[in-house]
């Protein structure tokens, strides 16, 4: 049989099952209605907290489970905190990044004069990616990234180390905030090619239950949090 | 797979005298339970999601055409491509073709339960393709030869020390001497040999978790990364899927993530939940160049309408098995096929047949832990029940199980006659214990006594001892 046939096979079936045609105007209504409307359902409270507050428990639960976290007074900040990490935890000067405005027109030169950087998408030698968060959901400590021209998704799982930017003011309450400001940059009903939800480094429990980091993704998942309004503001890409 | 459903008292018997499976499954209470029970009480709407979880789901499932309808034509918008498929055949050919089309030797795989139910890692290897599976548990038992005992740790009912042994004998090119008297090297090596595979591999299939009808997205979440790389390096994505993986909206699967990871292995969140649409975007530095759905019936459009309907909720976190004091005392494998615990034994009947799978929905206490857990509010024992009944009515029970239950219908409608025959049975059982008050052995009853003992009925029986206190008081 070709597609098309098994396509109308499965479908004649369901309808069989639930006794319907699939003409019936009220269940065309229903259906059209829900995903115009995309209602939320209930939202838990915990991450409805103003900025202040909404940061810090971003960063607890980011923390929680076993990310680490630092946090800049601006973006002039960031290559110096992210060469002093390199150094802290021992790791070769060396990092690859994406052609995010936030990430690539940092002062890097005057910050981290002794930090060699690659732009583009992670290779498998890559031991360090720097990666913009397009968002932060304090609920849980979950980073949002977006794929895009600017952003490849490698650099999310191929490195050793990922280190993500992430500007304050994108740290929402709840993952329904992180989809209304999905749809009002992509438009609705469309997404970008992938969204990675991140909420701590690489785990498994697949031996005997016990937690081991770094299975297949990053081992040490560290994050920049830039408190104040950054310049310039990103092009694309991004909400 | 093959199928062993039918073989599980065989099944549970040998589990139950396996001491090194025994040694595992110890970790299954241990790791799951308390972590499940502390992320719910973490978080104070728990129970209030559980209602709206349901609720999502039910009105998926009742306008399941409708939604499958808007689902395919946004991943056709977004460049994807998808095949229907009625059976695990239909789906397996479809794979090779597409792999074949791309001329791969080497497919990476994340975890995927769908890929076990319709065997797929023979039928790649009988194409001569080679299938890894790359998440860990499924990486050991695929060393193994085995097939997954928890739909979520597949690799639970294995110690340390197996696994310890298989990795020195599948990576022979590695040092003999090299130390790995821990968890953590084993995880590391594994981490090292399948960076290899991911790299090589031509085409990545992962199951979905859900799939999003408002923006053709196909959802994954897991916890070690390994979904991912199979996905973004290689040059097509597959994503082999059922049908009752549906939600309407993004809203909706918010809710349902907020109880998965929860129930699961009471996580707040899992470490990577991956929104997948379409392939990549002309100016996207990565990520596969075709994205293609399977969307596979395998038997589920069969179970619309019938009692069976609310199973097709299950979000497979896996929290009736770790729960469950029939699996956590014989593990997945008695189980005989892909699903287990309270879940797999209602799903089974379902989808590979009562004959072939009879003996599953007998294995439960009835103690109703499974339906206290479940996420989704599945009445999991009131349709073991069913399935009971079904059995019943097909004559699909051991003979002595069947007359013995019509012997006792018929006195049970005939009161004066049950009276009889239980004050009878109760003066044999006390002549027979000669005074003890337990009998390690009863004629007729060897079945029950090989187990445990038999104790010995106090005084007169129930009926009698009513009646005596009615006349007395």
């Amino acid at each position: 049989m070709a597609d098309r046939d098994h396509r109308s096979v499965l479908f004649s079936r369901i309808r069989q099952g639930l006794g319907v045609s699939g003409d019936e105007p009220a269940r065309r209504r229903a259906v059209d209605e829900r995903v115009s409307r995309h209602s939320r359902n209930l939202v838990p409270r915990r991450g409805q907290l103003e900025r202040s507050a909404r940061i810090a428990l971003f960063r607890t639960m980011a923390e929680g489970v076993h990310a680490t976290v630092a946090e800049a007074e601006g973006p002039a900040e960031i290559p110096a905190l992210i060469a002093a990490y390199l150094r802290q935890q021992n790791l070769p000067s060396r990092v690859r990044h994406g052609d995010d405005p936030l990430l690539s027109e940092l002062p890097w030169r005057e910050g981290a004069p002794a930090v060699e950087r690659r732009s583009g998408r992670a290779e498998p030698a890559d031991e360090v990616s720097v990666s913009r968060a397009a968002a932060g959901v304090a609920e849980s400590g979950t980073l949002i990234l977006l794929s895009g021209p600017d952003n490849p998704t490698t650099l999310n799982f191929l490195p050793e180390t990922h280190i993500a930017v992430i500007k304050g003011d994108d740290i929402v309450a709840s993952y329904e905030d992180v989809f209304d400001r999905i749809r009002s940059a992509y438009g609705t009903g469309r997404m970008p090619r992938t969204l990675n939800m991140i909420t701590g480094p690489s785990r498994t429990a697949d031996i005997e239950q016990r937690l081991e980091l770094g299975a297949h993704g990053p081992k040490r998942l560290h994050i920049i949090i830039v408190n104040s309004s950054p310049e310039p503001q990103p092009t694309g890409g991004h909400p | 797979m093959e199928t062993r459903s039918s073989e599980f008292k065989e099944n549970a018997t040998r589990a139950l005298h396996d001491a090194e499976l025994q040694r595992a499954l110890e970790n299954v209470p241990r790791g799951f339970i308390q972590r499940r029970l502390a992320a719910r009480d973490r978080l104070p709407e728990f129970e209030a999601l559980r209602d709206e979880a349901r609720a999502i789901k039910d009105h998926t499932l009742a306008h399941l055409d409708l939604y499958l309808e808007r689902y395919e034509a946004k991943v056709r918008a977004s460049g994807g491509h998808v095949h229907f498929a009625a059976d695990g055949a239909e789906a397996k050919r479809i794979v090779i073709e597409i792999a074949r089309r791309l001329g791969a030797r080497s497919v990476t795989k994340g975890k995927s339960m769908v890929g076990e139910e319709i065997e797929l890692n023979e039928a790649l290897s009988a194409a001569g393709i080679q299938p890894v599976e790359t998440d860990l548990g499924e990486y050991i038992i695929q060393l193994r030869g085995e097939h997954p005992s928890h739909i979520i740790a597949p690799a639970v009912h294995l110690t340390r020390d197996q696994v310890e042994a298989d990795f020195r004998a599948a990576h022979a090119h590695l040092p003999r001497e090299r130390n790995l008297d821990e968890a953590a090297k084993l995880v590391h090596e594994a981490r090292l040999v399948l960076r290899e595979k991911f790299i090589g591999a031509d085409l990545g299939i992962t199951g979905a978790n859900f799939l999003v009808a408002e923006t053709g997205t196909s959802i994954i979440v897991t916890n070690e990364g390994n979904g991912d790389l199979t996905q973004i390096l290689p040059k097509a994505h597959l994503v082999l899927t059922t049908i009752d993986k549906l939600v309407p909206t993004l809203e909706d699967v918010a809710t349902l993530l907020r109880l998965l990871a929860r129930s699961a292995t009471g996580q707040d969140m899992s470490c990577y939940t991956t929104f997948s649409t379409g392939p990549r975007r002309p100016d996207d530095p990565d990520g596969p160049e075709e994205y293609h759905v399977i969307l596979l019936d395998n038997g589920r459009s069969a179970i619309l309408g019938t009692p069976f309907q609310p199973m097709l909720r299950c979000i497979r976190c896996g929290a009736c098995l770790n729960h469950c004091p029939v699996y956590q005392a014989v593990g997945g494998h008695a189980y005989g096929w892909v699903y287990q615990g309270p879940m797999g034994a209602v799903l089974t009947p379902s989808l590979i047949g009562l004959d072939k799978a009879g003996q599953l929905p007998n294995a439960s206490t009835f103690c109703g832990r499974c339906e206290e857990v479940c996420p989704m509010k599945i009445p999991l024992p009131g349709m073991m029940r069913h399935w009971r009944e079904r059995e019943f009515e097909r004559h699909l029970q051991p003979a002595a199980a069947r007359y013995g239950l019509k012997l006792w219908a018929f006195l049970a409608e005939r009161p004066a006659l049950y009276r009889l025959a239980t004050r009878l049975g109760n003066r044999a059982l006390r002549l027979w214990s000669r005074g003890r008050p337990r009998m390690s052995m009863v004629p007729l009853a060897g079945g029950w006594t090989r187990f445990r003992d038999f104790p010995t009925p106090e005084g007169a029986t129930f009926m009698d001892q009513w009646q005596g206190r009615r006349s007395n008081g």
